[in-house]
């Protein structure tokens, strides 16, 4: 709790910031009076009273399918976040702590799904599939997205046992898995909370890239699919700013603090980058 | 010998990884329940086409795929098409070859990132050397700034700087590649004009690659600044130019390697940016594909991106080997 008072009062900030606009994707839609589908007015009508963020080019509110695009890309982001952090952290263990051939077939897999660029899968993933649904793309997203944290597990598992308290709990009969999860993973605690925070930019991100793309999900708005039909509709050229603005500017608040957060809380867990900061 | 046995064991790992792309690039679509070809035939036709349209969807696929025969000959003549150069033909700009549209596109997405990426990644280090060194009020500036152009998402800016300096000040051409009455050209005035379409993209991408160098560059250079050589040379008093420039020499290793991992996500970045500008490189190509189903550019696209992106992994795992000795030393294991 101590080190958390140190976190520097911007990190506080943003972290208030992403809670802010995941508050209002999980209470807006609940409190919108219409659908996000639902044609209400003009197509292209300028934010005021009757629209707070105006109508996009059917008519449809942009505040409405705001806060339900707020709600989709952040259940597709904590979806393959947790997916990505796990699965890597799993891979990343099991390569670690094992070694031998083991570690050298997922080390080999993994620097390779690293190499390949993960949009490229992504992409064809998606056309293969015909409907996507939100829970889909998650996953998809999570399944592409887990070799950077493995390959960082495995180097800190690797070096972690040889630790001294890892020898004589081997010595006096723990298990494997008494091992991995008593003596491993709580020192790794505060990365994978960093990993998890990196993991959930880079899905909403991915989310947000495929979407553009119109390979987003069916059926419901997210915050790419918004940017999807704000460009396909040319609302940029046509000057119609509260079509385009409201994605992105949400779009990069959301990014902006996860990675304020995330750099932060690695001043505050990294002693190398403390130690610079108290000498100064 | 060091060097050779370096080189051919990383050229073993782009061809396990080539293998892999190629793989999923052909089954990938096809592994997935039901037909794909006749979902893929079903999709492209949706909306009532005429037979001579249906037809030709299924000649393409039968030709292209050779779909008569099992899957592991398919694979094999897929490849075998590949290495011709043969992507098959188009279905939305029927009777298009693939292989020429991208390379119409091609030009265009070269001369919009190459400039982007190198002027960004040495401008990129340069600032993050120097606000590692200075520290204090510039650094954090900078630090602050670089965070948030690396974090808005490149089609983010590029909306933001369309919108600011085409649509709300118009002082550049609202997008495309070329102003509309003219054709590509070798001449001054189309030179010039396609300078202007050319400014905004290149603009976007260099600064977003700026941001995510320096934060690169900060990063590493922090572990340097208080190193024992630059203690040394400031008590001798040499000016800030020159040991920015030690620091930047020492942390540029690390970078090479931060250049291989971004090429993936830049490309692919890059390709976003190009619809927002609808400059027609290969990422609007990509995108007009794939709203009309077009499935055979799709797979050249995304093929010709993997490639691109190995190649270039390739050839800075070489530089760093050629830069590095202890590379080649730990290879050897002499270290």
């Amino acid at each position: 709790m101590n080190r958390l008072r140190a976190l520097p009062p911007h990190c506080l900030a943003a972290a208030a910031v992403f809670l802010a606009i995941a508050a209002a994707g999980l209470v807006g839609p609940l409190a919108a009076p219409a659908g996000p589908g639902e044609l209400l007015g003009g197509p292209f009508t300028p934010p005021g009273a009757e629209y707070l963020l105006g109508t996009d080019h059917l008519g449809r509110s942009v505040a409405i399918q705001l806060v339900h695009g707020i709600r989709t890309s952040l259940y597709i982001g904590l979806l393959a976040g947790v997916t990505g952090t796990v699965v890597g952290v799993v891979v990343g263990t099991l390569a670690g702590y094992r070694g031998g051939l083991l570690d050298e077939i997922l080390m080999g897999f993994t620097n390779i799904m690293i190499t390949v660029p993960a949009i490229i899968v992504l992409l064809l993933l998606s056309i293969s599939l015909d409907t996507r649904s939100v829970t889909v793309m998650g996953l998809c997203i999570g399944a592409v997205s887990w070799p950077w944290t493995a390959r960082a597990v495995r180097s800190q598992i690797a070096s972690l046992r040889e630790r001294e308290h890892v020898d004589i709990a081997r010595l006096s009969g723990s298990g494997t898995w008494r091992i991995i999860t008593v003596e491993l993973l709580p020192y790794m605690m505060s990365y994978i909370v960093m990993a998890f925070v990196i993991q959930l930019y880079g899905a909403i991100l991915a989310e947000a890239a495929l979407s553009l793309l119109g390979l987003g999900p069916s059926g419901t708005p997210s915050l790419g699919v918004m940017l999807h039909w704000a460009i396909a509709w040319e609302s940029i050229r046509g000057g119609q700013w509260w079509v385009f603005l409201t994605p992105t500017v949400f779009i990069t608040a959301i990014t902006f603090s996860l990675l304020l957060v995330q750099s932060s809380l690695d001043s505050v867990f990294n002693p190398r980058l403390r130690a610079r900061k108290a000498a100064r | 010998m060091g060097f050779l046995r370096h080189l051919l064991s990383k050229l073993g790992w782009y061809a396990a990884a080539f293998a892999a792309a190629l793989g999923l690039n052909f089954f990938l679509p096809r592994l997935l329940p039901g037909n794909p070809v006749d979902t893929l035939v079903a999709q492209a036709l949706r909306g009532g086409a005429s037979s001579e349209t249906k037809q030709r969807v299924y000649e393409t696929y039968i030709q292209e795929f050779g779909l008569d025969q099992n899957l592991g000959a398919q694979f094999l003549t897929y490849v075998g098409n590949v290495l011709q150069g043969d992507f098959g033909t188009s279905f939305s700009r029927h009777p298009a070859e693939v292989s020429a549209m991208i390379a119409d596109a091609l030009p265009w997405t070269i001369a919009l990132q190459l400039p982007a990426v190198l002027l960004g990644w040495i401008i990129g280090n340069l600032v993050g050397a120097v606000a590692a060194y200075r520290r204090g009020g510039l650094d954090r500036g900078i630090y602050l700034s670089s965070l948030f152009l690396t974090a808005a998402p490149y089609y983010c800016l590029a909306i933001l700087l369309l919108y600011g300096f085409a649509v709300v000040l118009p002082l550049f051409p609202t997008g495309g590649g070329w102003s509309f009455g003219l054709s590509p050209e070798w001449s001054a005035p189309f030179a010039a004009d396609a300078l202007s379409h050319w400014f905004l993209p290149f603009l976007s991408l260099l600064l977003v690659f700026i941001g995510g160098q320096a934060i690169g560059m900060r990063s590493m250079a922090v572990y340097e600044v208080d190193a024992d050589y630059v203690r040394f040379a400031e008590s001798f008093g040499l000016p800030d130019r020159k040991i920015v420039g030690y620091i930047f020499r020492n942390g540029m290793l690390p970078q090479i390697t931060g250049l291989a991992l971004a090429i993936g996500t830049l490309v692919g970045g890059a390709l976003l940016t190009e619809i927002v500008y609808s400059y027609p490189g290969i990422g609007t190509l990509l995108y007009d594909a794939i709203l009309n189903k077009d499935y055979p550019v799709i797979q050249a696209v995304t093929l010709l991106v993997l490639i691109v992106v190995l190649v270039a992994n390739f050839l800075v795992d070489v530089l760093y080997g050629l830069i590095d000795p202890r590379i080649r030393a730990a290879e050897r294991g002499d270290r």
